[in-house]
């Protein structure tokens, strides 16, 4: 094709139009197949409150359930555990829970509802790589820690969390363990998955 | 008949770039070095073990259901049931870790002889794409049986998004496609690990063959054998890939297929390493494996990600330690190619490289838990001394990098003269 008379302008217009209407009929293609990634409505459907029966839960035992395929605990403190939050409040990364760890409810010292604070409600994955930490509730020196007054401790990566999942300073987990939002129903059950009424 | 096929082959060469004109161009008259030592197996046997993976894997995909219940069960149904089925199994999961062992032992070659110097620096870099994907594709295949440490290894993995700020949580769920890994995840796994990664890897490698053969092999010794050609333009120290390096590298695969029979019939599990006793237990999220751990080839870099604590940080150095290797190319300024002819500081430097490597590696296989305590002592504190050592590996590991730029781009490395030709011609 001859190249004289060519109106270059013109065809320097059309080539970047061509590209631009082009670009976005591509990238508008392309969400079908990145939104087909996301929660199916199955998955949210599946990943429902879940009710869960505390009536037989002993003070200091520990009741896990499922909820959004993750195990969450329900955990009866006894008083002596929960006397021992303030004292290792010194040794803690987050003591005031400051980090979006938790519902705003729980946002208090025992990161519990206010009026029941020997219920611990938590998922138990560490916030370090989703691992599943032990529960050990004894107040004795451990080896991981001789100082321990019972609580959380990551078998993979050795993080330790106190009786309120709160994270040790100089471990390997970010943050506290985070509490989903739940509420009562009556006094001996409990719902994982919604917030107290006029709570957020 | 002879006249049958020279005439379908004219036919074809008329129509196309041509078979002669290819398999001269890549095979009878693909002028090699002729000094290709041991080292230079690892590239063919890697191509050898990416058509066992291909072979073996369309064979299991005849049998494997993928999906959250099903998974588990047809491999077991694989295993138990599916004439020869075990073994085809066992093929490809041997194969997964001869392929990494390979890749690693051809990737060191490249350091050890200056490969990925100019002018092959794309050839190392299409090398190291073809190493991503081959992580991507060895990640999701160890998924899709839907043992316990698949489940727990995808969570672990997938979770490292999570450190990225703002958008980590929502790209966490939209990899999963649950609030999990689930039946949704593992399905893509199943798309991505037997459709798309094959693909990209294919691609890949055609292109870094490619490369290779536009600029021509590297030697041990480094030298440019086309500076010296004879009177038909054939470097006087080159010898047709075909037949030559054909022959030597079917023997060598047949000691490396002895070597992988072995395993493959009396070790397929290798202990542990090839594949973890918790992948015999199905997926079960509540349970978590008592350890963690990835498969042997990727523990080097788990094992960074391992002693840092803090996890965004830990994030950052793993996938920096990757993303350096990129760089090499371009850091190593020193004229001379091969490690016979270059100064003491590189190969005491590479040397450390490796040991540190290979250290990195047993740390994050979990050894530290045994070692650590038979050195230091039954009460010695593991976590503090595996950290502060893998702090001082993480020193090498980067310094390597740095001191390989400073030592060469300030001229303080000592080279010795590179002969002409290579030292074997006589």
């Amino acid at each position: 094709m001859a190249n004289e008379g060519v109106n270059q302008g013109r065809r320097r217009f059309l080539t970047a139009t061509t590209a631009v209407v082009g670009g976005a009929g591509a990238i508008a293609a392309a969400i079908p197949f990145i939104k087909s990634w996301e929660p199916s409505a199955r998955a949210k459907n599946a990943g429902a409150p879940v009710l869960a029966d505390i009536s037989k839960v002993e003070p200091g035992q520990r009741l896990t359930v499922g909820w959004r395929g993750q195990p969450v605990w329900i955990i009866n403190r006894t008083p002596s555990l929960l006397a021992t939050l303030p004292a290792v409040e010194a040794r803690l990364k987050d003591p005031k829970s400051e980090l979006d760890q938790q519902p705003k409810f729980a946002q208090n010292e025992t990161r519990s509802l206010k009026d029941k604070p020997q219920w611990f409600v938590v998922i138990g994955i560490c916030t370090h790589l989703g691992c599943s930490p032990d529960y050990v509730p004894e107040i004795k020196p451990e080896p991981f820690d001789p100082e321990w007054k019972g609580g959380f401790f990551c078998p993979c990566h050795k993080s330790r969390y106190d009786i309120a999942g709160r994270v040790f300073q100089g471990v390997p987990a970010p943050a506290n363990l985070v509490v989903p939002p739940y509420k009562f129903v009556g006094d001996k059950q409990i719902m994982i998955g919604v917030n107290p009424e006029g709570a957020a | 008949m002879a006249k049958l096929f020279s005439t379908i082959g004219d036919w074809i060469t008329e129509r196309s770039p041509g078979l002669m004109p290819m398999y001269r161009k890549h095979m009878s008259e693909y002028y090699a070095p002729k000094n290709f030592n041991f080292w230079y197996y690892f590239g063919s046997l890697a191509m050898l073990v990416l058509v066992n993976q291909l072979l073996t894997g369309i064979f299991l995909t005849m049998f494997y259901k993928p999906g959250a219940a099903t998974a588990f069960d047809s491999v077991e149904y694989i295993m138990r049931d599916v004439e020869w089925g075990w073994l085809i199994r066992y093929m490809h999961s041997t194969g997964a870790s001869m392929f990494f062992l390979v890749v690693y032992l051809h990737m060191f070659r490249s350091l050890m002889y200056g490969s990925y110097k100019k002018p092959r620096e794309l050839v190392w870099l299409l090398g190291m794409l073809i190493f991503l994907a081959l992580m991507a594709e060895g990640f999701m295949g160890y998924v899709l049986p839907w043992g316990n440490m698949s489940f727990w290894g995808a969570k672990v993995i997938i979770s490292l998004f999570g450190a990225i700020p703002l958008i980590g949580d929502t790209l966490v769920q939209w990899i999963m496609g649950d609030y999990n890994p689930a039946d949704a995840t593992l399905n893509r796994f199943f798309a991505l690990h037997v459709v798309a990664l094959p693909l990209v890897l294919l691609l890949l490698v055609v292109l870094h063959l490619g490369a290779l053969h536009e600029v021509g092999s590297n030697n041990p010794d480094g030298v440019d054998i086309k500076k010296k050609k004879n009177e038909r333009g054939v470097p006087l120290d080159g010898i047709g890939f075909h037949p030559y390096y054909t022959v030597k590298d079917m023997f060598g695969a047949g000691f490396f297929l002895i070597l992988c029979a072995f395993i493959i019939f009396y070790q397929p599990t290798l202990g542990g390493w090839f594949l973890e006793g918790d992948n015999f237990i199905p997926a079960n999220n509540l349970v978590t494996p008592a350890e963690i751990k990835p498969v042997w080839y990727f523990t080097p870099f788990y094992a960074i990600l391992r002693v840092i604590p803090s996890k965004g940080f830990g994030v950052l150095a793993m996938f920096a330690s990757i993303v350096v290797l990129f760089l090499v190319p371009w850091l190593d300024r020193s004229p001379v190619k091969s490690i016979r002819y270059r100064g003491l500081g590189f190969k005491i430097a590479l040397t450390l490289f490796a040991i540190t490597f290979l250290l990195f590696g047993a740390i994050g296989a979990g050894k530290s838990a045994e070692w650590i305590p038979a050195i230091f002592g039954a009460d010695a504190d593991v976590s503090g001394i595996e950290m502060h050592f893998g702090w001082f590996l993480l020193l090498i590991y980067f310094g390597f990098f740095i001191f390989l730029w400073a030592y060469t781009h300030f001229g303080y490395e000592k080279t010795k003269p590179v002969p002409e030709r290579v030292t074997t011609h006589a």
